[in-house]
């Protein structure tokens, strides 16, 4: 660790989320010194916490042609990048009999000169193409939508990162911006494991710590208009479609259906809410039921469909430069140069944005930091693909493969051939549901950043299917231990885990999920011994 | 709150009420044996969630699923386990029936075929060289005796002898007799017609019998065995319509127009499923309500082991033939433990599933042997003929040992024919 510390970077870069992942890459790709640091685990804000919809822009086309754009691009580009993390869905922007279908003809050119593919087609071929959707509808337009993993795309963007040099913190959280001189010159850091503190030597800080980012200028005495924005999502056991459902209107609470994987994202809803709440998001009893009554109107079958978890997550949201009043607040791109805004050199902040416009927004930040380092490189990441997707396949044509080697190949791509096949037990399954091998377990332990089942979950799947953890938490407890873990700190795991699992479900605690929640704690508490603890 | 949004978002997807508890794949009879087989839970319920994203991802092992359906007794939520597994290889397999499935599939034609020459057929079956052939050329394995084919068919034999006095009793039924009757066993549809004839009712044959296509279904043959399946149902329901309820003497085949034929090739059954009913369910019932008697032979002795087929267990109707045949005075029934005999119709005869069919019954074949009864008794006629060739005991349908012993002229006495 003291290693990591003494070295001099050329940036830091605090956040671990999709922008602070992809600015990593993009800055070790050209050349630079890099540091991350997280105060948590990659992905525990707004990254993994939204629909994982690669959005084609079509949503953005007629109230946000930039947006739009930027996203149709970046679209392109992902699929290519990170084929791995992409299912190539498309779309469809659904009228009902309520909404206005004179709308579409706007919405459909809009699509056109933002340079999206848009094409008008019958109801029937909608039901035909997609039978889950909303039989009453009376317009639809396929659009290049898709669904995109978050989580493996940021592990992805870290691998690279890592390879070209990147050094990468998790759970050390920044406690102050060493300033000299009106310039930033480090970072001062909390290790959030052990307590630790540290400082580290940059000659520039990029700040993409997400809604996080308000209290990281905070410390350097400046004022960033940031404005939580809550959004609810509901997570349904299975998959009822599989093309992206949207609505044909003005952009609205819940009117997007993303089949993600093996489960399906209904979302989201959105409401301003107080900075100190951002830590601890409840998600409330009104924003479920919102959520399933419109939920409904994208996809019928989602009434009667068992809802597995609600999660919630936080939108950076700025309001445009300087204007306290946050009334014009933009869901663009913001990169900041602290040194003409407010006169602090070595310190840039970029958010706003969306997941899927990560890239780009690394790109605007990169570019930015090169200037101010005097580096003259050209940005790669939008042609070299990402760790996972590049290389072939090294799969043997017409061979037999397990699900569960095919289904790690979903999450890990191409690196699926790092993940230990020969024994019995790398072979035998950890999480039934989602399919995650012993093997494939212990790869992300080696190779992930990961120090916990929170850490494992991320990178693999462990305890996201429809047990929730009931089957594969204890099991990947073992596996934990096996490679080093103490048993007591493994135990105290197990148990945040499992919380945080029912955090989850609690919400939406009802019929089958209450049943197997119920199930849950008669197997670690009645008969594995565990502990209630605290939460 | 919207009004009962809780109320009515339960589940309304079988598959979903799955708790992951695994007591289905404990009493899986295939993952007892084969370490190879995912089980039930991960087959049907965890697996389908992937076969939704991909069809990639089916898994040619669930071919190895015996459709037994004993993973569906054993589920405490309702899940249909094994119609999740058996519909998925409905919907996903691409390998498609070889020669060989089609032959044991085509029971109708293959035993139209058969019956026509039967001892030649039954003589060449039976020859060492023909059996290599068979387990060489076609996989099907060379220790399976083919049942023997009768030179008579039921359906020959009925309208000959049978039909023209049934018109005069005041009561009817209809009978479904099967296959098994038809082609190979025509004395268990005589012994039904003896017993029904001598309670006062008339047995008719249907106006069409298809085979019920439980074989086409575990074949990959769903269409043909909707086409049979219709042919069937339009059948049962002319009968139902004129009063009269539908007997059977096979678990199997009652068991998959009642149940397969709408969970798996979406035949509409619902409004005649209680039309069609097995032979002893039906007479239990009758009894019990004090409708018929039946008076049995003072000398009959017999000591008969009951074996509970899986169909048997999943209608739960084991007990109207155990009952019925307690009722028998000279009969001492033992009961056999609960357990598949491992040949689940064609299943067993498929040469990759030999080895692992009689390692799935060896449990039920010890017990048999222990127990050492003068017969063994079940309602399904694939258990027999696994339970005969694998411990060389006599295997009888319980009507053909009601039949057996029943007391005629006492019987058509006591209920006044």
């Amino acid at each position: 660790m003291s290693s990591v510390l003494n070295k001099d970077y050329d940036v830091i870069i605090i956040g671990g989320g999709i922008t602070g992942a992809g600015t990593a890459r993009d800055c070790a790709l050209r050349g630079l010194r890099v540091l991350l640091v997280e105060k948590s685990d990659f992905t525990n804000g707004a990254t993994g916490r939204n629909h994982g919809l690669l959005h084609s822009g079509a949503r953005y086309a007629v109230t946000d042609p930039e947006s739009a754009s930027e996203c149709i691009k970046e679209n392109m580009i992902l699929r290519r990048i990170a084929r791995h993390c992409v299912e190539e869905s498309d779309g469809l922007f659904i009228t009902l009999p309520e909404d206005d279908i004179h709308y579409q003809a706007t919405f459909v050119e809009a699509c056109g000169k933002a340079g999206i593919k848009a094409s008008v087609i019958s109801p029937e071929e909608a039901r035909r193409i997609e039978p889950s959707v909303n039989p009453d509808l009376v317009g639809a337009v396929r659009v290049p939508d898709a669904s995109i993993d978050p989580f493996h795309l940021t592990t992805a963007n870290i691998l690279d990162a890592r390879r070209h040099g990147a050094d990468i913190l998790t759970y050390h959280e920044v406690t102050g911006l060493t300033v000299r001189n009106g310039r930033i010159e480090g970072v001062q850091l909390r290790d959030n494991h052990t307590g630790e503190d540290s400082e580290a030597h940059c000659r520039l800080v990029i700040n993409a710590a997400g809604i996080w980012g308000h209290g990281i200028v905070g410390m350097a005495g400046i004022k960033l208009n940031m404005f939580p924005a809550k959004g609810t999502l509901l997570v349904f056991g299975h998959r009822v479609n599989n093309m992206v459902i949207n609505r044909c209107r003005k952009p609205a609470d819940a009117d997007i259906l993303v089949p993600d994987d093996t489960v399906c994202v209904v979302g989201t809803t959105s409401d301003r809410v107080p900075y100190e709440t951002i830590d601890d998001l409840k998600v409330t009893q009104e924003e479920v039921d919102l959520l399933i009554k419109e939920g409904e109107k994208l996809a019928p079958s989602l009434a009667t469909t068992r809802i597995l978890r609600a999660y919630a997550g936080v939108r950076p949201l700025v309001a445009a430069d300087n204007d306290p009043s946050g009334r014009s607040i933009s869901r663009g791109i913001i990169c900041l140069d602290h040194e003409k805004r407010d006169g602090l050199a070595g310190l840039i902040t970029i958010t706003g944005g969306k997941m899927m416009t990560y890239r780009l927004m690394a790109e605007q930040a990169t570019d930015l930091a090169c200037r101010k380092l005097g580096v003259d490189a050209k940005c790669r990441t939008a042609v070299l693909p990402l760790p996972g997707t590049e290389g072939k396949s090294g799969d043997r044509p017409r061979h037999v493969y397990s699900t569960a080697h095919n289904a790690a190949e979903g999450r890990q791509g191409n690196r699926v051939q790092e993940v230990s096949e020969t024994s019995e037990e790398d072979r035998s399954l950890v999480c039934e549901c989602e399919e995650v091998s012993v093997g494939e377990v212990k790869y992300a332990i080696e190779e992930l950043h990961v120090h916990d089942l929170l850490n494992l979950r991320r990178r693999t799947r462990v305890g996201m299917g429809t047990c929730q953890g009931e089957l594969c938490a204890c099991r990947a407890a073992g596996v934990m231990c096996r490679t080093g873990m103490e048993a007591d700190k493994a135990l105290a795991d197990l148990r945040s885990f499992i919380n945080e699992r029912w955090k989850g479900m609690r919400p939406v605690a009802w019929g089958s999920t209450l049943d197997e929640a119920q199930l849950t704690a008669v197997i670690y508490q009645g008969l594995l011994g565990l502990a209630a603890g605290k939460g | 709150m919207p009004e009962g949004i809780q109320l009515k978002n339960i589940s309304g997807n079988n598959l979903e009420q799955c708790l992951k508890c695994s007591i289905c794949t404990a009493y899986c009879p295939v993952s007892a044996v084969e370490p190879a087989y995912p089980g039930p839970k991960h087959s049907g319920p965890d697996l389908e969630r992937y076969r939704l994203k991909d069809n990639r991802f089916f898994d040619e092992a669930l071919k190895m699923c015996l459709n037994c359906k004993r993973c569906e007794v054993a589920c405490p939520s309702g899940v249909r386990i094994a119609d999740i597994i058996q519909a998925s290889r409905i919907k996903y397999s691409t390998h498609g029936p070889i020669l060989r499935d089609r032959m044991l599939a085509n029971t109708d034609f293959v035993g139209t075929m058969a019956n026509r020459v039967a001892p030649i057929v039954n003589t060449t079956l039976g020859l060492k060289p023909v059996k290599a052939v068979l387990h060489g050329v076609m996989g099907i394995d060379k220790h399976r005796s083919f049942p023997a084919y009768s030179s008579q068919k039921f359906e020959t034999w009925f309208k000959r002898n049978a039909a023209p006095k049934q018109d005069g009793y005041r009561k009817h039924v209809s009978y479904f007799h099967g296959c098994y009757v038809n082609y190979n066993f025509p004395q268990l549809g005589k012994d039904l017609v003896k017993i029904m004839n001598a309670a006062g009712y008339g047995v008719h044959l249907l106006e069409k019998e298809k085979c019920c296509g439980v074989a086409l279904i575990a074949n990959g043959l769903s269409k043909q065995a909707r086409r049979q399946g219709e042919v069937n149902i339009n059948s049962i329901r002319k009968s139902a319509e004129k009063g009269r309820v539908v007997l059977t003497t096979s678990s199997t085949c009652t068991f998959t127009m009642r149940d397969e034929y709408a969970h798996l090739l979406g035949i509409k059954t619902d409004d005649i499923r209680e039309s069609l009913t097995l032979a002893t369910r039906f007479l239990y019932r009758l009894i019990e309500r004090g409708e018929i008697k039946l008076a049995f032979r003072k000398d009959f002795r017999m000591r008969a082991a009951y074996h509970s087929a899986c169909h048997m267990e999943k209608m739960g109707w084991v007990v109207y033939s155990t009952e019925l045949l307690k009722m028998i005075p000279g009969l001492e029934l033992v009961m056999l433990d609960s357990q598949c005999c491992g040949i689940a119709g064609t299943y067993g005869f498929k040469k990759e599933n030999y080895e692992r069919s009689q390692q799935i019954g060896s449990g039920l074949f010890t017990q048999i042997k222990e127990v050492n009864p003068d017969c063994v008794t079940t309602d399904c006629e694939t258990c027999k003929w696994q339970i005969e060739m694998s411990t060389g005991y006599e295997v009888k349908n319980p009507v053909s040992i009601l039949a057996e012993a029943l007391d005629v002229e006492e019987t058509i006495r006591l209920n006044g024919v």
